[in-house]
């Protein structure tokens, strides 16, 4: 059995879910297997049409902050959001979507990006994978 | 036994080590990877991904800025 990586998404700052979707797609690259759960703020990302949706978690400054930060990354050739999704869903990785965050917050299934998701779950599934991780991370 | 170039010139973390990945995932035992890149840490994480992976390092040539890594699946 490989070596697995267990992060909670509990932020949907967009600074915060690049160091998730980087530390995830690293893992994998070199061989781990990954679990992600988008709890609370995270969640927030799954909506249809939110994952580049967060706000920096310092200096936003009304979108300013954001709006600099984002050109700056385009001028690096840093990645999207939607392209490090889409290569952790390529590299095998799982993505979790905590269902007291949805009753919470008044989620439907319907509202959330369903093809991203492998499963709707609580507490003891993040357990069950994190018990069995090296490395296990809270953003 | 098949070339397979990844070419990741360009691009920055982690895109390097993610798309290497991806082409040895893709290629058949045997194969080599010829991966070209300018990004620095890639050069010193793609081989260390190559032992993480229990796979061949052939060789790393070039600057730290202009870099090819050679992997047999």
């Amino acid at each position: 059995m490989s070596e697995r990586t267990t992060i909670v998404v509990q932020s949907g700052d967009m600074d915060k879910l690049y160091s998730a979707l980087i530390i995830a797609n690293g893992s994998l690259a070199m061989g781990m297997e990954v679990s992600l759960y988008f709890t609370f703020w995270g969640l927030e990302r799954l909506k249809k049409g939110g994952l580049e949706r967060g706000p920096l978690s310092r200096m936003h400054l009304l979108g300013l902050g954001k709006w600099m930060v984002r050109r700056r990354m385009k001028a690096a050739r840093v990645a999207s959001l939607e392209r490090l999704m889409a290569d952790f869903r390529e590299l095998g990785g799982k993505v979790l979507a905590c269902e007291m965050t949805m009753e919470i917050m008044g989620i439907k299934r319907q509202d959330l990006r369903e093809d991203l998701i492998d499963a709707y779950g609580a507490v003891g599934s993040y357990i069950a994978d994190a018990r069995k991780s090296t490395v296990t991370l809270f953003i | 036994m098949a070339e397979i170039r990844v070419d990741v010139r360009g691009e920055t973390c982690p895109v390097p080590l993610v798309e290497t990945r991806k082409a040895l995932r893709r290629a058949q035992p045997g194969d080599v990877l010829v991966i070209a890149g300018t990004h620095p840490a890639s050069k010193k994480e793609i081989p260390m991904a190559a032992e993480a992976l229990d796979l061949e390092l052939i060789g790393v040539e070039g600057a730290d800025s202009d870099w090819t890594i050679r992997i047999r699946r």
